[in-house]
C-alpha cells in the first residue's frame, strides 16, 4: 500500500479547510500498512492517474532527441545514497536473472548482451524533482530482449531489481516502446558504477526514478510489483 | 412577497468554494514541488506547503487538479450558457478600466451590490485566463513527451515550468487583492455563502 508520509497535526489544520477530509482516525501515518483516509484518497487518485497516463501513452510518440553538443557535462549523479555508496558490480561474475512469465529463464552474462543489436539515443532524463539532464545511452532495445527470451508480451508488468536493493516496475506498453533500452554504454563508454554498471534501464518516456541502475533481475508478471519510491507514494506510471 | 433574487446564484457559490479548495491545495502542494528543484534563489518555507514531502505534494497536486479542471469546465460552460459572463463581465473598455482604477486608488469606487466595476471585470477575466494558462503549462510540464506539441508551444520543458510558476504568481496576487477587498468590505462575504439578496427595485438594499 502506498503511503504519503503525512503528518497528522499538520494535516488536521488543513483538513479544516478541506472539510471532507476532516474525519482523521487514530491511524499511524508512519505505517504504510495502516493508511488513513487521506492516504486512501490520494492512493485512489494516483491509481486513477495511472489509468489516465496509460490511455494517454501513444507507443508511436517518441521522446525528443538532442544534438551531441547538448549533452549535459559533467553528468549528474542521483540516487537515494551518496555517489561513494554506488554498488560495485563485478561484470565478470554478474548475471542477469530472469523471473516470471518468461519462456527461457537462463541467466544472461554481460558478453551475451553486448553481442545483441544496439540502439543509441541522446535523450533527456527528467527527474521527478523537476531538473533535467541530456545524456547519450546505447544498449539493447527491451522489446528485442523480451522477444528473445520468449517473454509473455501480454503480461501487465516488467519488474526490475537492482544490486543496491532498489527496485521498480513499468507497464508492458512502455516496456515495448522503441526507445526503452537495456543500456550498456553511457556517453560512448561502458556504464560506470555511479551511472548503473553494468546494466541499467533507460526509458525516456518516464521520469528518472523509473530508470533503475545496476540491474540484477528482470521479471515479467501480472502481479503489481510496485517499486522503491512508488511504495512510498510516488505515482507508479510516472510517464513523461 | 417578491421573488428573492440572490446576488450570487447557487451554482456559482458552489463552484466558487470548490475552486477555493482546489486552488489552495494546488498552490500549497505546488510550492512543495517547486522546493524540490527551485529555479529562483528562494524556496517556500515548509509550513506554507502541503504534502510534507515531494511524493505527498505530487499526490495532492495531481488529485486536486481534477477538482480544479472539472469545476472549471462546469464554470466556463455555465458562465457562457447562462449569460453570466456576458451580463457581468461585458462591456469592458480600457477607458472604463482607467476611470475605475483611478477611483479605486483614491478609495472613491463604491461597492455596487450585484454589479462588477471595470476593475473587477478585468481582474476576474484576467484570473480566469491565468487559470487556463496554469492548467495548460502544467500539462506541458506533466507530459513533455506525450503532449510534445503543448511543450513546444511553451518553448520546452523548462520554460513550461517558468510559465506555470508565473501563472501561479499571478493567481496568488489576485487572491491577495481579492481577500484584502473582502476584509475591507466584509458584508460581501455572507452573500457568497447564503446567496444574499439583490436590492429592491426602489433602490433600498435589503440585507440578508
Amino acid at each position: 500500500m502506498k503511503s504519503f508520509g503525512l503528518d497528522r497535526r499538520k494535516l488536521l489544520g488543513r483538513a479544516l479547510a478541506l472539510g471532507a477530509l476532516g474525519s482523521l482516525s487514530g491511524c499511524d501515518f508512519d505505517h504504510p500498512n495502516h493508511p488513513d483516509l487521506a492516504d486512501r484518497f490520494l492512493r485512489a487518485m494516483s491509481d486513477w492517474n495511472d489509468e489516465v497516463q496509460a490511455a494517454l501513452f501513444d507507443p508511436r510518440t517518441l521522446a525528443p532527441t538532442f544534438k551531441p553538443s547538448q549533452i549535459t557535462r559533467p553528468p549528474r549523479f542521483n540516487a537515494f545514497y551518496d555517489i561513494s555508496q554506488a554498488p560495485q558490480v563485478d561484470a565478470a561474475t554478474w548475471r542477469l536473472a530472469l523471473t516470471g512469465r518468461i519462456g527461457d529463464k537462463r541467466p544472461w552474462r554481460i558478453g551475451q548482451l553486448r553481442a545483441m543489436p544496439r540502439e543509441s539515443q541522446i535523450t533527456r532524463l527528467i527527474c521527478v524533482e523537476g531538473w533535467r539532464v541530456v545524456g547519450q545511452w546505447s544498449g539493447v532495445p527491451l522489446h528485442h530482449f523480451l522477444r528473445k527470451v520468449n517473454a509473455d508480451l501480454r503480461a501487465r508488468y516488467v519488474s526490475i531489481h537492482c544490486a543496491d536493493g532498489y527496485f521498480s516496475s513499468i507497464d508492458m506498453a512502455s516496456a515495448l516502446h522503441p526507445q526503452t533500452i537495456l543500456a550498456l554504454d553511457f556517453l560512448g563508454a561502458p556504464l560506470t558504477a555511479p551511472f548503473g554498471a553494468p546494466l541499467r534501464l533507460r526509458i525516456p518516456t518516464k521520469l528518472g526514478f523509473k530508470n533503475p541502475k545496476s540491474i540484477v533481475a528482470l521479471g515479467v508478471t501480472n502481479t503489481y510489483p510496485g517499486g522503491y519510491w512508488e511504495n512510498q507514494g510516488y505515482n507508479w506510471f510516472s510517464g513523461s | 412577497m417578491a421573488k428573492r433574487v440572490p446576488i450570487h446564484p447557487l451554482p456559482l457559490r458552489i463552484m466558487h468554494w470548490l475552486n477555493a479548495i482546489a486552488i489552495v491545495v494546488l498552490i500549497g502542494s505546488g510550492w512543495e514541488i517547486y522546493d524540490a528543484s527551485p529555479f529562483l534563489p528562494f524556496t517556500f518555507p515548509q509550513w506554507m506547503t502541503i504534502g510534507q514531502w515531494l511524493g505527498g505534494a505530487i499526490a495532492w497536486h495531481l488529485a486536486a487538479i481534477w477538482l480544479l479542471m472539472l469545476n472549471g469546465l462546469f464554470y466556463l460552460g455555465w458562465g457562457i450558457a447562462s449569460g453570466h459572463f456576458r451580463r457581468k463581465f461585458l462591456p469592458l473598455s480600457p477607458r472604463a478600466v482607467l476611470r475605475d482604477t483611478a477611483a479605486a486608488l483614491r478609495f472613491r469606487l463604491p461597492h455596487e451590490v450585484g454589479v462588477y466595476n471595470a476593475v473587477q471585470r478585468l481582474l476576474y477575466l484576467g484570473v480566469i485566463a491565468l487559470g487556463i494558462l496554469a492548467v495548460l503549462s502544467g500539462l506541458a510540464v506533466w507530459k513533455p513527451v506525450q503532449l510534445w506539441w503543448l511543450s513546444d508551444l511553451f518553448g520546452g520543458f523548462f520554460i513550461s515550468r517558468v510559465v506555470h510558476f508565473c501563472a501561479m504568481t499571478g493567481i496568488v496576487l489576485f487572491i491577495a487583492v481579492h481577500v484584502l477587498l473582502v476584509a475591507l468590505v466584509p458584508r460581501v462575504l455572507p452573500a457568497m455563502i447564503t446567496g444574499g439578496r439583490l436590492p429592491e427595485p426602489d433602490g433600498r438594499e435589503v440585507r440578508p
